[in-house]
């Protein structure tokens, strides 16, 4: 029988200021300011901002430096940060075209209008560990060249030219995009939610997705289209002034992922889209979303839904890792009630199976404890 | 709407743009210089809150909420009645007063010269300088397509 009892609080309390010691470490070493985290490891800070869903490089870093560098525990941090602000609205809708671009490649159209630029990547590099970063060298100053400001249409909108892709998705008329933020999950689901749930998920779990479409789980023969990188303008709708009113700029990454598609009772043969739009720079997330988007449209598209990436509520259900590690990590948790419950049932269950299978035993068992 | 107002209108978007882009240290610095009054009644805020920010499906489908950003928001009214506000991404609440006070001597025709140029014309300058560098160094990084001589003739 197991009472209720408390206990604890002073080894939760010391527990935590041990943690506080262990955060900072050494104290011979300088202590981190934000303002490095920012700027050096900008792309951890983009991730946590991403799927913490708040863009605040600021509070991202503060969240990465107080969970020790543990992500998935710092975008819990900025979610639970989120709920204590008031809301203000809902920007008007960014425009990725006027993007004051940082990276923009495609791998469908060598010459595009606006080219191929890298931009800051990672592509190309040996991937081999540097020295002289680790001895801390000055950096030189990045190279520039003149250029006559290019418009740089997205590659979709120059395949739409001969009607063989899609337009970009279309909600019903008068629908208001829906918010996990404030309505609970229902399936089946639009292609909004989904992509606002797809937009804050776990770059690990829509990796491993993406990557199972590509190796033939809901094959769609993917190509990058186009991925943008780079700053876009925000603005509000406010009733007290007479226009929308400007809010600075965000990073943003997107990626017009298209698929071939051989037609169906649905639609023609032609080229089908996935899309991902994330916060900061954040390409490799960015192309997943598009590939699990794309895979979840089977049903829209008339095709067999067949494999993980194209289920609709495993996918969307699963791909928050705040609630994934919530679910998961509550299992450490003092759970002794439950498991005295547990334990209990199967004694009972054992004591029956043993008198069942064998009598005598079970028996002689019962006289010797008499 | 009258020509004048829509003008009026678009500058003052545009002064407002250029205050939400700008680093809350860059304008209190031109502040100081300038030497702008910096006493108003705070009408609202400062206070931070959220907003959603949309995107389009396909980049320019219909709307869907992409995730959300801090904002800060100001209000302010001066003694000489002019209402003016702020607002602009992040947190910083002094940033905000500061703005949404120079949207209302903005407003003011005795000093809307004095703001635009002791204030909003050198961010805006600042602003495009590094606009300007960003573009020029993500240039450099632009890819130069050549064909390779097949040596056939």
């Amino acid at each position: 029988m197991y009472v209720a009892v408390k206990g604890g609080e002073a080894a939760i309390a010391n527990a935590h200021s041990l943690l506080a010691d262990r955060r900072r470490g050494d104290r011979s070493v300088p202590a981190l300011r934000l303002d490095q985290i920012v700027e050096q490891l900008a792309l951890g800070v983009d991730r946590v901002m991403s799927e913490g869903s708040l863009y605040d490089r600021e509070l991202a870093a503060l969240a990465i430096v107080q969970a020790r560098g543990d992500l998935i525990e710092a975008i819990f941090l900025v979610r639970a940060y989120r709920t204590t602000l008031p809301r203000f609205g809902y920007s008007k809708a960014i425009d990725t075209a006027a993007m004051l671009v940082e990276r923009r490649v495609s791998a469908t159209y060598k010459d595009l209008p606006g080219g191929q630029l890298l931009g800051p990547t990672f592509d190309y590099t040996h991937r081999l560990l540097d020295p002289e970063l680790a001895a801390g060298g000055d950096v030189a100053e990045p190279l520039q060249r003149e250029t006559d400001a290019q418009a740089m249409p997205r590659v979709s909108a120059i395949l739409a030219r001969e009607g063989l892709i899609e337009p970009d998705g279309e909600m019903p008329r008068d629908n208001v995009p829906g918010d996990i933020t404030r309505e609970p999950l229902e399936f089946p689901m639009a292609r909004d939610i989904r992509l606002q749930a797809l937009s804050r998920g776990d770059e690990g779990f829509l990796l491993a997705l993406g990557y199972s479409t590509q190796r033939g789980y809901a094959r769609n023969h993917p190509f990058v289209g186009e991925i943008r990188i780079g700053e876009v303008e925000l603005e509000l709708d406010v009733p007290e002034l007479p226009f929308a009113v400007p809010l600075g700029t965000v990073r943003v990454t997107e990626c017009q992922m298209v698929n071939q598609f051989k037609g169906s009772a649905k639609a023609p043969p032609q080229f089908t889209r996935g899309y991902g739009l994330v916060f900061g720079q954040s390409e490799r997330k960015a192309m997943a979303m598009a590939l699990c988007d794309r895979a979840l449209r089977a049903s829209e598209l008339g095709e067999d839904v067949v494999a993980a990436a194209q289920d609709e509520e495993f996918v969307i259900s699963h791909s928050d890792n705040v609630q994934a590690t919530g679910f998961v990590e509550h299992l450490k948790l003092p759970h002794y009630v439950d498991f005295q419950a547990e334990l209990d049932l199967v004694r009972r269950m054992r004591a029956e199976y043993d008198a069942r299978e064998n009598p005598v035993k079970a028996e002689d068992k019962r006289e010797a404890a008499e | 709407m009258r020509g004048q107002e829509a003008r009026d209108q678009a500058e003052r978007k545009a002064a407002m743009a250029t205050l939400a882009q700008s680093s809350g240290d860059d304008i209190v610095r031109l502040w100081n210089a300038t030497g702008l009054p910096s006493d108003a009644e705070l009408l609202r805020g400062p206070e931070t809150g959220l907003v959603t920010v949309r995107g389009r499906i396909g980049g320019g489908g219909s709307p869907f909420n992409v995730g959300e950003t801090t904002v800060t928001r100001a209000t302010v009214r001066l003694r000489s009645g002019q209402v003016g506000h702020c607002y602009a991404l992040g947190r910083d609440k002094q940033k905000a007063r500061l703005a949404a006070i120079a949207d209302a001597l903005w407003q003011d025709p005795a000093r809307r010269a004095e703001v635009e140029t002791g204030l909003i014309a050198p961010l805006r300058s600042a602003l495009a300088t590094a606009h300007e560098r960003r573009r020029a160094e993500t240039a450099a990084t632009k890819v130069d397509f050549f064909t390779m001589v097949r040596g056939e003739d």
